[in-house]
């Protein structure tokens, strides 16, 4: 009695369980919602946000095929902003593409694997002359990449790098012959045949183009993904000494101290707080002006801030990694002002501990 | 070549190190202006459960050097109880603590920035503080859910 009722729930649950699985095999990703929480905080709820390029205007969608901005999602762009996505799955990506799709309803290209084989001497020539002003002399892109409140939105769209591993990867030879003969309207990128190039010359550029995948990733790339989040320091002195010694090595390298808490100033009942941790606020306001203009999102770390803890009366001095900051954000452009900073901080910190 | 580059990238990706570059930090677009976010913002640190112990200008100066807006904040907070016990178990995270958000207008639109608390599990062995940044993480996206 028991034994068939045991089969009968199995049974059920089974059917139960194949009907679960059926259901979600069939409820497609919903891509509209995944490209507003994934995407649109850069890109625009309508892909006309302006960070990087536009993903609305039909002279791009109808000239890449799905493959490229598959890949593009799928590997981004390094150091370009532009992140990889490793976590969704091959159908969300798809999903995602159909509703940047959504914004044109113009004919999708196929992707062409052919390879176009061109002389690249030539190549490098022309690129010299028609390109190099825009996409930088070895294709690193335009200064800037868009993630900027400062820069507004009805200036021209940044060039961007198509030394890019991320692009090379993503745009097949035949796409970028495609760009470069039929331009993208209502953006600076013009049609280099409507300029006066022939084929041939496109197909030289291509192969330059496509050359770029031998330049190396930067070491520092390499560097900063082994970065530690924090610099932690021992002082040879006791709190109070400590701090002192921290306002005034901020005040050697031409910073201004900003203010003096203990750590748990505002989040605890006023004179409750621990006075064991001390956060040391100092700034630079050229500086901490001329990096948000860069990617205001660097503002999560700024003012700079120390912060002196004791500790069974060890007293120790710690700081954010500026390095690490680096592959946070995917932004080259940050690496020089990260370097900085941490040549910074380093500084600081030593001389306060010693 | 393009599978070299493939496998290349295949590994950054696959790299913790890498990986975090996409989780590294969370952003939001909101398409209410900056006040309306701010508020709803502020509210729902609130309803979670958090204190929100200062909300700090960086922004003295922008408009001067002429930047398009002046409207650029960062909301700190935390509930005392667990910062504290991080605080006194794991000083290596004190660097990033307490939790903040930083908001500023984009035309009328509004983006708000977080770092993805989960990647500081690297600096702690403790079981219970990665359970404890793994919640701060999804408090943060329920957080910028609620700020429509
Ligand atoms: C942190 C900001 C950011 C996020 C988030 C982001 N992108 Fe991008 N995206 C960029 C930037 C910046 C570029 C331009 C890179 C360059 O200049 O080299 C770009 C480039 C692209 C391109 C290439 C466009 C072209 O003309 O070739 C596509 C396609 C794209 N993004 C799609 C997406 C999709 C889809 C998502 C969500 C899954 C997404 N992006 C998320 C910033 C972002
Ligand atoms: C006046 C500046 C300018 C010049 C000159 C120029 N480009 Fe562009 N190019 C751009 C801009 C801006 C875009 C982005 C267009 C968009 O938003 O879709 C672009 C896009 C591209 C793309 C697509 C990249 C991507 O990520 O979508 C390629 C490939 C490209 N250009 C190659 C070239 C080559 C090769 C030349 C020389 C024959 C050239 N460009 C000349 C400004 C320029």
């Amino acid at each position: 009695m028991s034994h068939v009722f045991i089969r009968t729930a199995s049974i059920a649950g089974l059917a139960l369980a194949l009907m679960m699985a059926a259901l979600t095999a069939n409820a497609a990703p919903n891509g509209r919602a995944l490209y507003e929480n994934n995407c649109s905080s850069c890109h625009g709820v309508n892909g006309k946000g302006g960070v990087g390029v536009p993903l609305s205007l039909p002279s791009f969608l109808n000239s890449v095929p799905d493959s490229y901005l598959e890949k593009t999602i799928r590997y981004g762009r390094p150091g370009r902003v532009m992140p990889p996505h490793p976590t969704l799955s091959d159908a969300q990506i798809k999903a995602i593409v159909s509703h940047l799709r959504s914004f044109s309803n113009g004919k999708v290209p196929a992707t062409l694997e052919a390879l176009v084989k061109g002389d690249i001497k030539r190549g490098k020539k022309l690129y010299a002359q028609n390109c190099s002003s825009c996409h930088g002399a070895n294709g690193e892109g335009g200064q800037g990449t868009g993630v900027t409140f400062s820069r507004p939105r009805d200036l021209p769209v940044i060039a961007p790098a198509i030394n890019n591993p991320g692009f090379l990867l993503a745009a097949t030879d035949s796409m970028i012959k495609a760009t470069l003969m039929n331009g993208r309207e209502g953006t600076p990128m013009k049609s280099f045949l409507k300029a006066g190039l022939k084929e041939k010359d496109i197909d030289d550029i291509v192969t330059f183009v496509r050359s770029f995948e031998k330049i190396k990733p930067s070491a520092n790339r390499i560097v900063k993904n082994n970065e530690s989040p924090v610099l932690v320091y021992d002082s040879q002195s006791d709190l109070k000494t400590t701090v002192e010694n921290v306002k005034n090595a901020a005040k050697a390298e031409n910073f201004r101290i900003i203010r003096v808490q203990d750590f748990e100033n505002g989040l605890v009942k006023k004179g409750t707080e621990s006075n064991r941790e001390v956060i040391v606020y100092f700034c630079n306001f050229e500086t901490l002006n001329n990096v948000l203009a860069v990617d205001p999102r660097v503002g999560l770390f700024l003012p700079c801030r120390v912060t002196v803890v004791e500790r069974e009366g060890k007293v120790q001095v710690m700081s954010i990694n500026p390095r690490y900051l680096s592959s946070m954000y995917n932004n080259d452009e940050l690496d020089k002002f990260c370097d900085e900073m941490y040549a910074i901080y380093t500084n600081i910190i030593e001389e306060a501990t010693l | 070549m393009k599978n070299l580059l493939a496998i290349i990238l295949l590994v950054m990706v696959a790299n913790p190190g890498v990986a975090s570059e996409s989780e590294g930090l969370i952003i939001h677009r909101s398409t209410q202006t900056f006040p309306e976010a701010m508020l709803a913002l502020q509210t729902s640190i609130g309803e979670h459960g958090y204190t929100v112990s200062r909300v700090q200008r960086v922004d003295i100066g922008l408009t001067k050097s002429g930047y398009k807006t002046d409207k650029y904040r960062i909301v700190f907070f935390g509930k005392s109880s667990e910062i504290r016990a991080v605080k006194q178990s794991q000083p290596q995270l004190i660097p990033y603590l307490p939790l903040k958000i930083v908001i500023f207008s984009e035309n009328n639109e509004t983006l708000m920035v977080a770092s993805n608390m989960t990647q500081f599990a690297v600096l702690t062995q403790q079981k219970d503080t990665r359970v404890l940044l793994e919640r701060w993480n999804n408090d943060i996206h329920s957080i910028f859910t609620d700020v429509k």
